[in-house]
């Protein structure tokens, strides 16, 4: 391929999709509309946390090829190739690793990371503390189902204790993982819960979450009809209670800390905490501070640069 | 000493002498260390300097040697001719095995000599009646006394005292350069010089360890993105780019654990970043799975393994050449990966920008087998062989503003963009994120043309088989592109020394030192590419060597095996060392006479420093 392109042709065709100036295109749902579509179990809760984040999306007028979707492994994480998205789908626990890198490297696109339970809190663990107290500009979606589903049913972090899995016949033996506080307590600057049932909510949480500057983390129950049979939409409906409704107040950390670790007959969702006065990691890193996303610059360095270097060595 | 001034006829080193230094860790070997190199290197003199250390802060013993010559270096050779024990522990270790006409210099206050060797010059130093009251300079002493022996000019040490010394203030400069003086004029009272002087070249020459050559081959190929987790011997490139980051616009990141490591440098590379990494066997055998999704993504990244002894955690401060397999066999399945083992300090410079352009242009992973005796050894570089602007070419990738080297394929935007498009050649134009019209999922899970999940619809054996053959067809037309290995020295030659990476120098001087002394000729092979791997033309190399002695820094021959493996050739007999120290030039040469005699065809030497 040898065609010769003059920079105007460049800028022409870098702009215009179906000759139509990129930004004047209108966003729409079809906009976000994966290549295919989702291959989850009937009445997965995943289907409505896609829908949320679409919406979400149009809502907050983005441009598909300004976002990166990126997730691990499980059901859950099958959900980059369900959207209009940049998008990948990397190793089971390493989505956030690969997102910090992404994000660091071209800071102005719209990250999102999107996974399970299993995925971020058990293989992936260590890189969900990191990221957090990095405050990494992200916005990490878990669907949380407390089980693993794509391996067809075993105990995961944040199944209860006592559950009954493929891998805990006798019920599990283990405390869960509660995310809300863990992430307060890990640095996290936007600590959410959403129920994939209360779709207005969740699409609402979404908008903040991706909005915020700092790493977001919405934690949306997800039930897994095949393989949970205890948190099914049932069990949630009658226990899910908004935040909002009961007046919280999420720049109150000691209070966001006793309602996160609320659970039984009452379990609250909405917005727990944040903070806004944190930077983030790209504010913090001075080589972003001028030049555009690190990703698009000229490479090498100049001569005067590398006489300089081989001076320090003589 | 192998060679007299007045002996340089033809083309002949005029000198070629080694200073060793040992103490304790904390005793602070290497600041004489660095000002000894410095003023060598200044004066044009090649240098190799090895440390043999252990994994302790304080305490224990650690041993710089430092050989010189204006001829070429390329290991720490055989023998010393000035040896400064700090401790009586390294007297007590090294006095024994100072050669004849070597000097040993020493505090006479706190070290005593015991069975000094025939011939060996003993230089006891008052040294507290030298420094009056200034401890931190007992070490200026004992360089002003090498210094003075080597007949180096005061000046040269003058230089290196000031430079070193200069943050500290005037004081500390002019308190060093009186017992620097004194030191240098007690030796020229008391102690016989050596019969050469260390000769002045036209052109100095710089000093870098193999990580910080690693670091300056990282920028000049145009790195922006490094991370990392500490692990020896590799953290000396983090340091080394840390230390350059802000100014260089490069950005660095120290990364939870190795796992961590490579799937961030993956997301910083698939941003369109060209992105590093170090480590050593434990770190890298974490990545291993990350290292298989960037040959699945087609998404390319450098790293580097500088090996050390191993299993797990090892001997972190000895070298070794034992992760050979361990990259070859990194992560699950067939990928296409380069695997490369860079020869010297130069080389590993060198290599970085190189290694770019191949996996920016075949898009999957390219992995440097280095280890301690490069990484962290010393050389002086000839600043006109290291290419700080090399060309720099990406391949086939598409940009949004489609800068990236005036590429064709830059700001297209096509609907129908297949990232993994089945091409004749089999690489498929890389998109970055951000560019409008070419969205896509890249995916660890095997993957049709556009990226869906083949899973995501059926599991179709066609695709899977077009999509692994796409990959590996990328590979077929590479060797092209790479160096072929030479033999070197004559064709009628008694044996073919093989040997890969690090151990090239030294086999080099083997060779040498065996036709000056025992008039034996063999000659050399050495491998650095690794995969893709030269097999035709090793063959045919090979096919006509009388005899064929693989070499190699491990216990079971990962070389040979390999070797075997890939052209059928078992080689006629081994030399072979996993002690944690580097071969020595006689090592192989007492091998390669043991093997000639017919005595063994496994020679393994025996170390006989004990460091
Ligand atoms: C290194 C590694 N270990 C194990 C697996 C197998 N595996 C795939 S998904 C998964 C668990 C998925 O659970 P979760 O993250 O909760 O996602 P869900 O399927 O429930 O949405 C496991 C164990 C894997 N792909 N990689
Ligand atoms: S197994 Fe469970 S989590 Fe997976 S798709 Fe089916 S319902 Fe959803
Ligand atoms: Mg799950």
């Amino acid at each position: 391929m040898t065609t010769t392109t003059t920079a105007a042709d460049i800028v022409e065709k870098s702009i215009i999709s179906n000759g139509i100036p990129l930004s004047n295109v209108e966003v729409t749902r079809d906009s976000y509309k994966g290549k295919i579509d989702p291959d989850w179990c009937p009445g997965c809760g995943d289907f409505g946390v896609l829908t949320a984040m679409q919406k979400a999306l149009v809502e907050l007028g983005k441009q598909p090829h300004e976002c990166i979707t990126i997730s691990g492994i499980g059901c859950s994480s099958n959900l980059p190739g369900f959207i209009n998205t940049y998008g990948m789908h990397t190793l089971h626990g390493r989505a956030l690793a690969v997102a910090t890198g992404m994000k660091m490297a071209n800071h102005e696109l719209t990250v999102m990371v999107t996974g399970g339970d299993g995925d971020g809190f058990g293989i992936g663990g260590n890189h969900f503390l990191h990221t957090m107290r990095r405050n990494v500009d992200l916005t990490y979606i878990v669907m949380d189902n407390q089980i693993y589903g794509l391996t067809t049913g075993q105990t995961s972090p944040t199944s209860a204790l006592g559950m009954q899995t493929k891998s805990t016949p006798e019920g599990n033996l283990e405390n869960p993982i509660n995310p809300m506080p863990l992430a307060m307590v890990g640095g996290a600057t936007f600590v959410a819960r959403a129920y994939t049932g209360q779709q207005a909510h969740l699409v609402d949480i979404l908008k903040q979450a991706i909005d915020h500057k700092g790493f977001s983390l919405v934690d949306v129950f997800s039930p897994c009809v095949t393989y949970n049979k205890d948190n099914t939409y049932q069990w949630f409906k009658s226990r899910v209670k908004k935040l909002e409704d009961s007046g919280h107040d999420r720049t109150d950390f000691h209070s966001a800390l006793d309602k996160g670790y609320m659970w039984g007959d009452e379990i609250p969702i909405g917005v727990f905490w944040q903070r806004e006065d944190l930077p983030t990691l790209n504010d913090l890193e001075p080589v972003l501070d001028e030049g555009g996303p690190l990703a698009y610059r000229t490479l090498g360095i100049t001569k005067t640069q590398s006489d300089s270097l081989m001076a320090e060595m003589m | 000493m192998t060679k007299k001034q007045d002996a340089n006829t033809d083309n002949k080193p005029l000198v070629d002498f080694a200073v060793g230094i040992g103490g304790a860790a904390g005793q602070g070997i290497a600041t004489p260390g660095n000002i000894l190199a410095r003023i060598f290197a200044r004066r044009g003199l090649n240098l190799n300097a090895y440390n043999a250390y252990q994994s302790l802060i304080r305490g224990g013993h650690t041993f710089l040697t430092i050989r010189a010559s204006d001829g070429p270096v390329r290991s720490m050779g055989d023998s010393l001719d000035v040896m400064v024990p700090l401790n009586q522990d390294t007297m007590d270790r090294h006095l024994g095995i100072m050669p004849s006409g070597s000097s040993v210099i020493y505090d006479e206050a706190k070290i005593t000599p015991e069975d000094t060797p025939e011939g060996v010059q003993l230089c006891p130093l008052p040294i507290k009646e030298l420094i009056v009251g200034n401890k931190l300079a007992a070490n200026t002493v004992a360089v002003a006394v090498v210094l003075n022996m080597l007949g180096i000019e005061f000046d040269d040490l003058a230089d290196a005292l000031e430079r070193i010394f200069s943050r500290k203030g005037k004081a500390v400069v002019e308190s060093n350069m009186e017992i620097a003086q004194r030191g240098y004029d007690y030796a020229a009272d008391n102690f016989s010089s050596f019969p050469y002087k260390a000769p002045r070249l036209s052109k100095g020459l710089a000093v870098v360890t193999g990580n910080e050559a690693a670091g300056m081959g990282a920028l000049a190929a145009g790195v922006k993105f490094y991370a990392a987790y500490p692990m020896s011997p590799s953290t000396g490139v983090l340091m080394y780019i840390a230390q350059h980051a802000r100014e260089l616009g490069v950005m660095v990141r120290q990364v939870e654990d190795e796992i961590g490591v490579m799937n961030m440098v993956i997301g910083a590379a698939h941003a369109g970043c060209r992105a590093m990494c170090a480590t050593s066997g434990g770190g890298f055998a974490l990545m291993t799975e990350a290292i298989g999704m960037s040959g699945m993504i087609e998404t390319p990244i450098v790293c580097i393994d500088v090996q050390r002894a191993g299993p797990a955690t090892g001997v972190p401060t000895k070298t070794e050449q034992g992760d050979l397999w361990q990259l070859l066999g990194a992560g699950q399945g067939d990928y296409q990966k380069f695997i490369v083992a860079p020869v010297s300090q130069t080389d590993l410079f060198n290599t970085i920008p190189e290694l770019f352009n191949l996996t920016d242009r075949y898009q999957c992973p390219g992995l440097v087998l280095s280890d301690l005796l490069i990484s962290e050894g010393t050389s002086t570089v000839d600043p006109d062989d290291l290419n700080w602007q090399p060309d720099i070419d990406r391949g086939k990738m598409i940009f949004p503003d489609g800068s990236a080297n005036d590429n064709p394929y830059g700001g297209y935007n096509d609907n129908d963009y297949l990232r993994y498009a089945n091409t004749e050649s089999g690489i498929s134009p890389r998109a970055v994120p951000g560019v409008p019209g070419h969205i896509h999922v890249a995916a660890s899970d095997e993957h049709d043309e556009d990226g869906t999940l083949i899973s995501d619809e059926f599991t179709n054996p066609h695709k899977r088989r077009m999509m692994v053959e796409k990959r590996a067809r990328k590979m077929e037309t590479v060797l092209d592109e790479i160096d072929p290995p030479e033999l070197v020295g004559p064709n009628d030659a008694s044996a073919t020394l093989v040997g890969f990476g690090s151990t090239w120098g030294v086999i080099l001087e083997a060779i040498e030192k065996l036709a000056a002394e025992d008039e034996i000729v063999v000659n050399q092979l050495h491998v650095k590419w690794i995969v893709p791997f030269h097999a035709d033309v090793i063959s045919s190399i090979l096919a006509d060597s009388k005899k064929i002695i693989i070499v190699e820094n491990n216990y079971s021959g990962q070389f040979a095996r390999y070797l075997r493996s890939e052209t059928g050739i078992k080689g006629d007999a081994h030399i072979r060392k996993y002690d944690g120290e580097p071969f020595m030039p006689h090592h192989i040469v007492d091998g390669i006479k043991a093997i000639l005699e017919d005595q063994t065809d496994l020679y393994v030497p025996t170390h006989e420093m004990m460091v």
